[in-house]
């Protein structure tokens, strides 16, 4: 194959990519746009193989190590369950990162790389090689510590090392020093030192940004990460000369920024702010509890038959899962539930906070997996409108998207996000396992309202009550 | 020891309610207490003693054993001095007893060591006491009843027909007062098909009225009625003369006036004069609800129902018992309700806690000692109103992309000048094949930017797994590492380096695409 054929095949399979997120925009075209993607990514792959630039003595390690690394992929991608879909995707991310380094180290090292380069596009060469190192051990290690918090083997809570933006400030001086140290390195072993101690340095970096962040910023920070994936892999072009490297991972980076801008936003909160760490950054320590109004009342219990015979009388039903439904794997008793009230002719619909969950759309994902059809499952912008109309709400493990302190009380850490308005349906029925604060660490005044119930409980254990009460 | 709680017959007059039902009866047994029912309590009401004994009640043969066998006695209506007498010294009554207007039944009580809670005597305006409030739930039923009173009597239809035997006009109702029951009597008649207009001293019931499909009628004079506690108050002299105006003006039009209007402690106020009585069409209705307390209608006789000047008035006093067993099933889930608070520990025993709100306000008597009336119930403290604008950033940028703000001026033109200085310092110093990539760069963010913003929320998660496998496309950078053609040998750290990377990205490679195939294969209609 010449390298002019070679060039064509990338570009269709840059409009294939461009087509295959298009796609994503509706749920019915969303599957042709992911077999558009695998078309693009097979022709890709074809195009280099057979292209100009790969020999036959390859073709043995290349056959090798994809059907390794596929079955791998192919088998996570069947075993995984949808619920810990978060930590995949985390972990992915961590892979894009790691080969993003050792493609860098790779093409460091090969002396046929810079070989007819001159002095000015040798340099230039080195920073993208550098940069491209730098963002892939950032995303790789960043990634690998956002998969163990996902999967809950590194706890939740934000790690604040004392004078945290000093450190990060001094790592970045001493990256920008050993660029320059590595810029002039006379040779491929003399560059080798300052590439190391940058890429370890890159590595504590990603460590350290992903420990400051608190479990309720997770899904700004899968997108974020899944935005230095794109990154990433665009250095790489820039390093390859590739323009299809570049675009797709223009592609993936910018996917990944409006990801996590749409993920401040419905949280209320800069973008910086969240990286910085912590929750409620105003002073740094996270909010005091005692802050803004103490909620007035008590809040009043109810057990699981009470919740069937409100349901029962029931016309408008909006049910707000969280993340809390995931962790207690009940979406498909609450699609159980959704499927008798639908039968009974109770207009039961899903209400959904842009950061419930652990990452974007995760709950949509969930209730698709519970086969909850789609058309039922909306926006917080779609019906939040309707609540005043709705007979019950029903909030099965969420609690700062439901906060009504969000909007009434201007010195609540959490003012001005923009929340799920259940306190205006006619009852709301509150599922949680205690009262506990959420993860923003504020108490909500929706349990104690008038109109609100609370159903204390696991919320799989409680559903299945609430279910075989509402059969009888 | 469970208490045992006694429901007695009911003695007054043409009383047919009855202070629980059997419904009820289980519940209060789930609470803890033994139920007793006197013979034939709640016969008139449509209860007969088989389904109260089927619910577990016990049944006692005559009201003098039940009396002395109660720990706590459930009533409807005011107990009379007999039924006093027959009370156990230290007992517990339930039941209106509109302590203001029976000085000497509270004297009677209170010596025998009585703990009395007055249903009438619940403050109102707390939000919670509502499920007690037996007041608003007799009310309703007679409003109700009212108007099926008033259909009975009205010579023609409610709605207006057009049939083969000619065109009917829709009836003209009438009322006076949009409280309880004056709201419930606007419902039924609208229901019913007739055209509904009411006036409340109370302006602020106008929402109400229209919402239950009515109309409102204003009085034309500017005063504020609302006495406190959602009673209406004694309006001036000025503002009468108006109302007057009005009510002759509607009276006149009207084919049936039904009037709610109470003043508490006050005798009802005369709305409708004689002379508005002879202004109204023969064949007209007046129903009187306020009768009872000598009538909104000056000719209102009360308990009866009367012809005068071709209008039938209708001032019957026992709405309620005209429709028994619907105002006992509500009456007797009031009292279940009060009874829950007076027993949170469910186990047949009852707390007087004297420092909840409701409580307070309901125990006229406690232990012989008159604690009415009540000290004005504490209100919650208003919720502090919220700073000027809370919910504006929310409202900011909702929906997508399109929609968002255009920024403001100075900083867009900080943010291109950033980017003008940035390209010419790439356009002085970087190679002609580097730009070349740049441009693909630049362009391709703008791409995304485009694309991305299009993708609904709901994908979001396949979105990302998506783009994680599509940026599995670094294998390329591994693949051409593999063995370029042009060099032979000494690249073994090379090879190996990109044959981990190649199966790194195969991984993501294949089981992104996997992932997100099996994910979008689960959202379905």
């Amino acid at each position: 194959m010449s390298a002019s054929l070679a060039t064509v095949s990338y570009i269709g399979a840059t409009i294939l990519f461009i087509l295959s997120l298009g796609g994503l925009s509706h749920p019915e075209t969303s599957r042709r746009g992911n077999l558009y993607g695998m078309i693009g990514m097979t022709i890709a792959v074809l195009a280099t193989i057979f292209g100009p630039r790969v020999s036959a003595a390859g073709i043995p390690w290349i056959v090798g190590s994809m059907v390794a690394g596929g079955s791998i992929g192919i088998f996570a991608a069947r075993k995984v369950q949808m619920t810990q879909m978060p930590e995949l995707v985390a972990l992915m991310h961590s892979l894009v990162g790691l080969a993003a380094c050792l493609v860098g180290f790779a093409n460091y090292i090969d002396p046929s790389a810079a070989a007819n380069l001159t002095s000015a596009e040798k340099a230039i060469h080195e920073v993208e090689i550098y940069v491209g190192i730098l963002i892939g051990a950032v995303t790789f290690s960043g990634s690998i510590i956002a998969f163990g918090k996902l999967s809950g083997m590194i706890g939740g809570k934000p790690l604040l090392l004392p004078a945290r933006h000093w450190l990060n400030l001094a790592g970045l001086l001493v990256v920008i020093y050993f660029g320059g140290a590595f810029l002039h390195a006379e040779s491929v072993s003399a560059g080798m030192t300052p590439l190391i101690v940058m890429t370890v340095i890159a590595l504590l970096f990603g460590i350290h940004m992903v420990m400051a962040i608190g479990g309720a910023d997770m899904p700004v920070v899968v997108s974020m990460l899944n935005s230095y994936s794109g990154w990433a892999a665009a250095a790489t072009g820039f390093m390859l000369n590739n323009d299809l490297l570049i675009v797709i991972g223009a592609l993936v980076g910018s996917s990944g920024a409006i990801l996590s801008y749409i993920m401040c936003r419905a949280m209320n909160r800069n973008f910086i702010s969240v990286i910085a760490g912590g929750f409620g950054t105003g002073g740094g320590a996270p909010a005091a509890p005692s802050s803004g109004a103490q909620p007035v009342g008590e809040a009043v219990p109810v057990n699981a038959i009470e919740t069937a015979e409100l349901l029962r009388e029931a016309k408008n039903v909006i049910i707000v899962p969280g993340y809390g439904m995931a962790v207690a794997q009940a979406q498909h008793t609450v699609y159980e539930i959704t499927e008798l009230l639908r039968e009974k002719g109770v207009n039961v619909r899903f209400g959904i906070h842009p950061v419930a969950g652990r990452m974007p759309g995760h709950m949509n994902v969930l209730l698709a997996e519970a086969r909850v059809p789609y058309d039922i499952v909306l926006e917080m912008d779609e019906l939040n409108q309707d609540f005043p109309d709705t007979d019950v709400a029903m909030v099965i493990g969420a609690n700062d998207i439901v906060n009504p302190a969000a909007q009434d009380d201007p010195n609540s850490p959490i003012a001005g996000m923009p929340v799920l308005e259940v306190w205006k349906a006619k009852t709301s029925i509150v599922m949680k396992r205690s009262m506990a604060s959420g993860y923003a660490g504020v108490d909500n005044p929706l349990f104690y309202k008038e109109n609100n119930r609370m159903l204390f409980g696991d919320a799989k254990k409680m559903l299945e009550e609430v279910f075989v009460a509402l059969k009888s | 020891m469970p208490l045992m709680i006694g429901i007695p017959k009911e003695t007054a007059a043409g009383e047919k309610r009855v202070a629980t039902v059997p419904d009820v009866v289980e519940k209060l047994i789930k609470l803890g207490f033994t139920v007793a029912v006197e013979s034939g309590a709640g016969d008139a009401a449509n209860f007969s003693d088989d389904t109260y004994r089927a619910a577990g009640a016990g049944i006692v043969s005559d009201a003098a054993k039940l009396w002395a066998a109660s720990d706590i006695v459930f009533k409807v209506t005011v107990p009379t001095s007999a039924e006093v007498g027959l009370m156990r010294e230290g007992g517990t009554l339930i039941g209106f007893i509109w302590p203001a207007q029976n000085p000497e039944l509270m004297q009677q009580l209170a010596a025998k060591k009585a703990t009395v809670l007055a249903i009438d005597a619940l403050p109102r305006m707390l939000s919670r006491a509502q499920k007690m409030d037996a007041l608003t739930s007799q009310a309703g039923v007679a409003g109700y009843r009212a108007v099926i009173e008033a259909a009975n009597v009205f010579g023609r239809f409610f709605n207006g027909q057009i049939t083969a035997a000619g065109k009917v006009p829709p009836a003209k109702v009438f009322i006076a007062g949009a409280g309880v029951a004056g709201l419930a009597a606007i419902g039924t008649a609208a229901n019913l098909g007739a055209i509904v207009r009411a006036n409340d001293t109370r302006a602020e019931v106008a929402d109400q009225v229209k919402s239950l499909g009515g109309e409102f009628v204003k009085v034309d004079y500017e005063e504020e009625g609302s006495g406190g506690g959602g009673y209406a108050k004694v309006m001036s002299e000025g503002f009468q003369q108006a109302q007057r105006e009005m009510y002759a003006k509607q009276a006149k039009e009207a084919d049936i006036v039904i009037t709610t209007a109470l003043i508490p402690g006050k005798p009802a106020p005369k709305l409708i004069t004689a002379e508005m009585v002879q202004s109204m069409k023969p064949g007209s209705v007046i129903v009187d609800m306020a009768a009872e307390r000598g009538g909104n209608c000056e000719l209102t006789e009360p308990g009866q129902a009367v012809m005068k000047h071709g209008v039938t008035i209708v001032g019957y006093t026992d709405l309620n018992s005209r429709l028994a067993k619907q105002s006992s099933t509500l009456y007797a889930t009031n009292l279940f309700r009060l009874t829950e608070e007076l027993c949170k520990t469910k186990d047949g025993l009852i707390n007087v806690n004297m420092d909840d709100d409701a409580i307070r306000g309901l125990t006229v008597i406690k232990e012989g000692n008159i604690t009415w009336p009540a000290p004005a119930p504490k209100l919650p403290a208003a919720p502090a109103k919220p700073a000027a604008k809370p919910a504006a950033p929310a409202a900011k940028g909702h929906g997508h992309g399109g929609s968002s703000e255009p920024m403001a001026g100075g900083k867009l033109a900080i943010m291109f000048g950033v980017a003008a200085l940035l390209f010419l310092f790439i356009g002085a110093y970087a190679p002609a094949a580097f730009l070349g990539h740049f441009t693909v760069f630049v362009l391709a963010c703008f791409v995304g930017y485009m694309v991305v913003w299009n993708v609904t929320p709901a994908l979001h998660t396949p979105l990302m797994s998506v783009t994680n496998a599509i940026s599995s496309i670094i294998a390329i950078g591994a693949l051409v590492q593999v063995a370029p053609p042009d060099v032979a040998g000494g690249r073994g750290l090379i090879l190996a380096l990109a044959v981990v990377a190649l199966a790194l990205t195969a991984v993501n490679m294949f089981g992104g695409f996997a992932v997100t195939q099996r994910m979008l294969a689960m959202f379905r209609k």
